[in-house]
């Protein structure tokens, strides 16, 4: 098995020894932030077993799709519409950019005062330690932020890349070039798959796609319960998990998940006591394995409830309306996903009125506004979210951070001050 | 009934004793090994309840049995009590600076403290005063004396370093250079102070506040009434001992 990995790595162009050190580094981390918790859903086992073969069983099933004539497209942002891939036969896969380990690699070639999120996955590539980056056909970016925008031009100078054009506006014109966007994007996928995207398999791709959003939303749902039934930490590595495992595997074991805390909810079992503060995140994403926040908060002895990001609400919130013609599905596509409220939009004022929403339904006695450092559309909508806070009188904690460990210690102060400030 | 406050800072460990006023007190280095410090100040007391507080409470506190309090609070209750109507806190740490804006009641209304680097810390007062060969505690009063005025324009401790090492090249007065790097602080700090939305009385306390340079500006800029306390260095630990009381049910 692992002497069966090393061969596929190897044939995937893989750096071996930073490879390793990855791997490597990951077991530890995993074992203090995840199997360190108590009263864990059982159902999560199926989640610890993605991750400790991480780089392994997912990338072999993308390996035998492609020895079949298969293709992998890689994606890094919601935006992308899946079904499309979905459709025409392909898989998609969200790609990790959660890692300190290759920012360093990146920082060779990106100026320093990148985001982490871009760094790291720039240095994924360039350090050939991603087997889904080496095993994807096709990489498909979007223009969500400046950083990505030119990264994804250096990216394409050593693998396929595609981007699509997210406007910044919600207007009409927005709208069309968006959907011409779609459109294109289908036609892309087309030519790499060499099958054509018809209203049976799109019709058959929306299905699948909507089915694993109820799923998750069924999850995020569950999380307003009192006392709360799965950890913050559980909850983000189902989401993140969902961004690359299989859509129908993922649905089932997101389902069997849910069952699972329906009856924990019924005897009013939970991960937390029910006087624990309940925490809502708002801002940039956290890509797999970036748990940092979770951990310190839920270390600390809060717990996470919802997360308003591209990791977690944006990603499941909407579905695609289902429609017969081909047209009237890329339209509905077109606008499910023009109605992520991503802070690339202005005005985007839709995002506040999420926040102060899932703050009441979540019944949460704080919100904190995650920004990676040098992510300047969060970072300047932050205010704005402040403000919004101030009028609802919603506790809010703004966190400016990265991937790194150094500043954990005055994180830790700011979380325990914030926490002592909320309890009644 | 002794209570005991231990505000494990980053450059100095900082003891309150308290009983219904305050018994004792002392400041000492924080060095390399700060749970070793505290063993030998804490040795030998007879006490009934501690609170610790600063960067490093948890690694004290889990080994001397006392609970821990994040340094916002502890600041804030030792400010209310040094200064009843006091409605916000400033403090310049070794380490790092924070302001708390606190209601008519005395909770805590909302925070900040720097980020990860240096900027507005004591820290980067002492690495500036080793540049111009001044000492710590006399920079502020150099500062005073400066006949003209001029602008640093960088807050990282690094850059401000070759900036202030360029000006003293070009033969500027030293004074000069020291206010400007006051200037500096405390533009940075009053920032933060009004995002943080500080109005009525505040107190200063933390080492930085024992430098009468950066009283006078950060008032001025701020327009409000600063106190600074007797012992500006104590307030956490003091604050941390008043929470060793109240714990108590006193």
């Amino acid at each position: 098995m692992i002497t069966d990995n090393i061969r596929m790595w190897k044939e995937l162009n893989i750096d071996l020894k930073p490879h390793d050190m990855l791997l490597n580094a990951l077991g530890p981390i995993y074992q203090e932030v995840y199997l360190s918790q108590t009263q864990r859903p059982e159902g999560m086992g199926f989640f610890d077993f993605v991750v400790g073969d991480i780089h392994g069983i997912r990338v072999r099933e993308l390996r035998e799709h492609a020895k079949n004539g298969g293709k992998v497209v890689a994606t890094y942002c919601v935006f992308v519409p899946e079904e499309m891939v979905w459709a025409a036969g392909g898989i998609p896969v969200g790609l990790c950019a959660g890692t300190q380990f290759s920012v360093p690699l990146a920082e060779e070639v990106l100026p320093r005062n990148t985001c982490a999120l871009i760094k790291s996955s720039f240095g994924f590539k360039l350090g050939r330690i991603c087997p889904y980056v080496q095993a994807s056909h096709l990489i498909v970016g979007e223009t969500t932020c400046d950083g990505k925008k030119k990264m994804f031009e250096l990216l394409g100078e050593y693998q396929p890349v595609y981007v699509m054009e997210v406007p910044n506006k919600k207007t009409a014109s927005s709208r069309a070039l968006w959907l011409q966007e779609v459109v294109a994007f289908k036609e892309v996928i087309e030519k790499l798959t060499g099958n054509k995207i018809t209203a049976g398999n799109l019709g058959e791709a929306i299905d699948l796609v909507n089915q694993r959003r109820r799923a998750l939303q069924r999850l995020c749902h569950l999380r307003k319960a009192s006392p709360v039934p799965i950890s913050g930490k559980d909850a983000l590595l189902v989401t993140q998990v969902s961004f690359y495992d299989d859509v129908r595997r993922c649905t089932q074991q997101v389902s069997a998940l849910c069952d699972e805390l329906d009856k924990r909810i019924a005897r009013g079992e939970g991960v937390a006591p029910v006087h624990a503060p309940r925490i809502l995140i708002t801002g940039s994403p956290m890509a797999i394995p970036n748990w940092k926040l979770h951990h310190i908060l839920e270390t600390t002895g809060a717990v996470v409830v919802c997360e308003e990001s591209c990791t977690g609400t944006r990603f499941f919130s909407e579905l695609v309306k289902p429609e017969k013609s081909l047209d009237a599905q890329i339209k509905a596509l077109a606008e499910r996903y023009m109605n992520i409220h991503c802070a690339c939009f202005t005005p985007n004022d839709e995002r506040l009125d999420d926040i102060v929403n899932l703050a009441q339904e979540y019944q949460v006695d704080g919100v904190i506004h995650y920004n990676l450092q040098f992510c300047h559309t969060y970072a300047n909508e932050a205010v704005r979210v402040e403000r919004r806070m101030e009028e609802t009188s919603i506790p809010l904690l703004r966190i400016e951070t990265d991937y790194g460990d150094e500043d954990i210690g005055q994180l830790k102060t700011r979380i325990e001050a914030f926490l002592e400030m909320i309890k009644k | 009934m002794i209570y005991a406050g231990l505000d494990v800072g980053s450059r100095t460990i900082k003891l309150v004793i308290f009983d219904t006023v305050v018994k004792e007190s002392l400041i000492t280095e924080t060095g390399a090994n700060p749970l070793r410090r505290c063993r030998e100040i804490l040795a030998g007391r007879k006490l009934r309840r501690l609170v610790v507080t600063g960067y490093g409470r948890h690694l004290v506190a889990s080994t001397q049995g006392g609970k821990v309090v994040s340094e916002i609070r502890a600041f804030a209750v030792g400010a209310r009590y040094l200064l009843p109507d006091c409605q916000g806190v400033i403090d310049i740490g070794g380490q790092d600076c924070k302001v708390v804006r606190l209601s008519m009641e005395g909770d805590v209304l909302k925070f900040e403290m720097n980020d990860r680097c240096a900027a507005g810390t004591g820290k980067f007062l002492e690495v500036m005063a080793h540049t111009l060969e001044a000492d710590i505690g006399a920079i502020g009063d150099l500062a005073l004396t400066a006949s003209r005025k001029i602008t640093i324009n960088s807050l990282c401790t690094v850059f401000a370093e070759s900036e202030v090492v360029s000006l003293i090249g070009r033969g500027e007065e030293t004074a000069a250079i020291a206010l400007a790097l006051h200037e500096a602080i405390a533009t940075r700090v009053a920032t933060m102070a009004r995002r943080v939305g500080i109005k009525g009385k505040a107190v200063f306390a933390g080492g930085a506040s024992l430098n009468r340079c950066l009283v006078r500006l950060l008032g001025e800029k701020l327009g409000i009434e600063l106190t600074v306390p007797d012992s500006p260095q104590l307030v956490g630990a003091l604050g941390a001992a008043l929470l060793a009381k109240h714990e108590d049910g006193q």
